[in-house]
């Protein structure tokens, strides 16, 4: 493998761990949030006992967040120092923001969280324990501001002085619709899983015939929150759609395996077998107008499919070309305005002439061969989206339904009546974390070719960093993260095991 | 504002961001450098780290916010350090990893081996990043060999081995002893017995070890090569770094000492905030808060000396990162700083109001 593709292993490697601890933070912090609020409010102990408890497996799951969520921050410099170099004007912004805003609430008030049970009055902890949640889901705003800009890179403009992209709007970068669909998606994923989390231990301590008490009322909480999550992450992942519609139209391509342009109103495709060599779709099974409604809210607007979308880029690099070569001029002749002028008029397209330096460093001599190939090089991995994309969507319908039969379990005081019930939530367990996984490989895979949608691609940039230095960091980043995954999961489930017990706020410590 | 200006105020803002990190979780990586040495027994052990462990993971998000800060505000050094410091950064990102996992799994398992496993993984998440720390500060001034191509992107024939230099490795050792010295003046505050004690002893020690080596690494820079900008500099041009020519010339980082000599007081507050740290331990809190001036010094006297040079290029001095030419655009200057107006004192006061709830001394159930 090259320096490019190892990079990319080890980010996507990286990150998808990362995201193993940040959703349940996420969720758990809220949860945490709704437990005490009722601590607060009825001043039954049993509440705080619930707090204590799953604090303490949150505080688990917190640290491997946080320690993993540096390897991402040092990542975009060490690995992808072109990329660093080339969109950290717009991008270093809101990473930078959330450092300001959020972490830095959030990882101050956690160790009070712990360590305050003592010291602060029941409002004061539970303000604490607010502002712990707060600063966890501003964090992921400012994350996904900064990511739907990957997806989206709105408010920015070329610079040919600096060779960069700058902020020209930054109010455009903050309200960018992707940044804010994904924010919400995100965050109602975390919900999910924290919720899924607390359902499943619960269940699995009421078929254990352990803690009925706290297991019954966790699940309460779990079952109408996570309803409440569940619905929310389905109706504005529709959203997301809605944003990449109007976007990134060849990742809704390939998410479809859409080979063909549809006609209005569009058709969804339900199962099928894409196969890529040769451009088509086996035993497809559609759903009329589905498709239509989802991408363009309307039943009278066509949805581009893959072809079509390949014969826009390359027109688009062609006109890329035209910038590429008035960059190259300019150089040379820093002041010359009419070139300036030129490359202004075709700024926009300069990310695709870049395509071009996969097949040879002087792009403007391109043979016309070498620009259909570039233009080919668009379309991404066509079955793993459409596999990926359905996967999730089929965890997030089964987890609606295990939501609402919890929560009229739960309306009708039944939790533990039925065992099978138990059972399936007790194995749904590692769904949601399979289906957010998943979501980002919708995402982010979708992305490619590119690193910032049309303005950067993922070839380009890279560190200058060798295959063996790249290699030797990815061994070790699978040998210590092997390792610490190991040491977490026992960890969970030996206090998942040990259950609730008076006392917890002493065990915190050290 | 002007562009020159917003580079200037950013240049000190990151100084201040690092100089907070070093003051603040500092004492968390001397701490935990000096565990296995100070506090003998798990009660101990359970007590020094306890010490920090409601606020020192606010302290370390002064280095996450450093970082993006480098990354909002400096885009091209960001790019440049993290990259060609590559595994040096890698060995550091990994240290500290060991960080939270380290306090909060070691009280999990009540197991003397795996407590003690988890002490030296915390040793290491000290030690590790105070030397490496140090050790990229001396690779500053000596330079690395580095360049851009004509698109900018960023070159290097920088490995692990050749950032271990002599004096690299003694700027190391003065990180190293610097951040063991504000350990343990906040192991003296903040636990009582036999750790007070130890730490108390080691103080002398430490800041003897930091005088002498923070003054050999000022004796070696007369003779060690500095850089020096030659063309005419437009500290409101564009970023750029390939538009300048700069000279290597022998002491040139005594060069703005020389030029304004206030700025000796610098390194002169340093050594006194180190002697003060000794002498005044019988009244802990404000030894700690000496102690605590010595890293804010030291950051100073490093960076004033190598003003306005952010990174210095020992292959290609004219491609060298500066103040003037390594910023991003004045508008992503302009709004970060507006944010920072704004966060930076909320920051400070819960910061402060977190430190006043958890104030006193802590055992080993805290």
């Amino acid at each position: 493998m090259d320096v490019v593709e190892l990079s990319r292993l080890q980010f996507a490697i990286t990150a998808l761990y990362h995201f193993l601890f940040v959703p349940l933070t996420i969720g758990l912090s809220v949860l945490l949030g709704i437990m005490e609020t009722v601590y607060v409010m009825t001043g039954r102990a049993i509440w705080r006992d619930l707090v204590k408890f799953w604090g303490t497996l949150f505080g688990i799951n917190f640290a491997m967040g946080v320690a993993t969520g540096i390897t991402m921050e040092f990542q975009f410099g060490t690995n992808w120092a072109y990329y660093s170099h080339y969109v950290g004007d717009v991008f270093g912004a809101p990473l930078a923001l959330e450092g300001l805003i959020a972490f830095f609430l959030e990882a101050t008030f956690v160790g009070l969280f712990f360590f305050g049970w003592e010291r602060l009055s029941k409002v004061e902890h539970l303000i604490v324990t607010w502002l712990v949640a707060i600063g966890t889901n501003f964090s992921a705003l400012w994350i996904l501001i900064a990511n739907g800009w990957m997806q989206f890179p709105v408010g920015a403009r070329f610079n040919a002085e600096t060779m960069r992209m700058e902020v020209s709007d930054f109010m455009a970068v903050l309200f960018n619709p992707v940044a804010q669909a994904k924010f919400v998606h995100t965050v109602s994923a975390g919900y999910v899983v924290g919720s899924v989390f607390v359902l499943a231990v619960s269940a699995f301590y009421l078929l254990r015939g352990s803690h009925a008490p706290i297991a019954k009322r966790s699940m309460t909480v779990a079952a109408s929150f996570g309803l409440a999550s569940a619905l929310s992450v389905v109706v504005l992942g529709d959203e997301s759609g809605y944003t990449a519609g109007q976007n990134q139209k060849m990742k809704i391509a390939a998410i479809e395996a859409m080979w063909h342009t549809e006609p209005a109103p569009a058709s969804f495709t339900l199962f099928g077998l894409p196969n890529m060599k040769d451009r088509r779709t086996e035993y497809e099974i559609k759903v009329p107008w589905v498709l239509g409604l989802i991408v363009t809210r309307s039943v009278d607007q066509s949805v581009p499919g893959i072809d079509e979308m390949v014969a826009r880029a390359k027109e688009r690099i062609k006109s890329g070309l035209i910038a590429y070569d008035a960059l190259d001029r300019l150089r040379r002749d820093r002041g010359n305005a009419r070139l300036r002028a030129t490359l202004d008029a075709h700024a926009a397209d300069l990310g695709y002439a870049l395509l071009l330096k996969r097949f040879r460093p002087d792009v403007t001599s391109a043979t016309p061969d070498e620009i259909a190939r570039a233009a080919q090089s668009t379309i991404p991995d066509v079955p793993v989206l459409f596999w990926s994309f359905r996967l999730m969507v089929a965890i997030g319908f089964w987890l609606i339904a295990l939501f609402a039969l919890s929560f009229w379990l739960s309306a009708t005081r039944q939790l533990d009546r039925w065992r099978p019930y138990l059972w399936a939530a007790l194995l749904s367990l590692p769904l949601p974390w399979l289906a957010a996984e998943l979501g980002w490989v919708v995402a982010e895979y979708g992305r490619q070719p590119w690193a910032i949608e049309g303005v950067l691609p993922t070839f380009l940039a890279v560190s200058s960093r060798t295959a063996t230095d790249v290699t030797l960091s990815l061994l070790g980043f699978v040998l210590f993260y092997s390792a610490l995954l190991a040491v977490d999961v026992f960890l969970l489930v030996k206090y998942v095991r040990l259950g609730p017990a008076p006392g917890h706020a002493k065990e915190e410590a050290a | 504002m002007d562009y020159e200006i917003l580079r200037l105020v950013w240049w000190l803002l990151t100084g201040v961001l690092l100089a907070a990190f070093a003051a603040t979780d500092g004492y968390d990586l001397g701490m935990a450098a000096l565990l296995p040495f100070v506090a003998k027994t798990d009660e101990e052990r359970r007590a020094a780290i306890n010490s920090v462990g409601a606020t020192w993971e606010g302290s370390q998000v002064w280095l996450i916010l450093g970082g993006g800060a480098i990354f909002a505000a400096w885009p091209p050094l960001y790019a440049g350090a993290f990259s060609g410091f590559y595994f040096a950064m890698l060995l550091v990102l990994w240290a500290l990893i060991l960080r939270p996992v380290g306090f909060k799994f070691r009280g999990k398992v009540d197991d003397p081996r795996w407590r003690n496993v988890w002490d030296w993984a915390l040793f290491v998440s000290g030690f590790v990043p105070a030397l490496v720390f140090g050790v990229a500060f001396g690779n500053l001034f000596l330079g690395v060999r580095f360049g851009f191509d004509a698109d900018l992107r960023f070159h290097s024939e920088i490995t692990l081995f050749s950032l271990l230099s002599p004096f690299a490795l003694l700027v190391g050792l003065v990180s190293l002893s610097m951040l063991v010295l504000h350990g343990a003046a906040w192991l003296l505050y903040k636990t009582t017995g036999p750790v007070a004690a130890r730490a108390s002893r080691v103080m002398p020690y430490a800041a003897a070890v930091y005088a002498a080596l923070f003054t050999a690494a000022g004796f070696w820079l007369v003779n060690l090569d500095g850089a020096r900008v030659t063309s005419v500099v437009d500290p409101n041009g564009p970023s750029n770094p390939l538009l300048k020519t700069v000279a290597t010339v022998p002491g040139a980082w005594l060069a703005n000492a020389y030029a304004h000599p206030s700025l000796w007081l610098l390194p002169l507050g340093a050594l006194v905030a180190a002697g003060l740290a000794v002498r005044l331990r019988a009244r802990p809190l404000r030894a700690f808060l000496a102690s605590a001036l010595v890293p804010i010094f030291t950051i100073a006297t490093a960076g004033s000396a190598l003003f306005p040079f952010l990174l210095f290029s020992s292959s290609e001095p004219g491609m060298s990162l500066t103040v003037w030419d390594a910023s991003s655009s004045k508008l992503t200057l302009g709004i970060m700083l507006g944010a920072a107006a704004i966060f930076l004192p909320l920051i400070v006061a819960y910061t402060g109001w977190v430190y006043r709830v958890m104030r006193g001394p802590v055992d080993s159930v805290y």
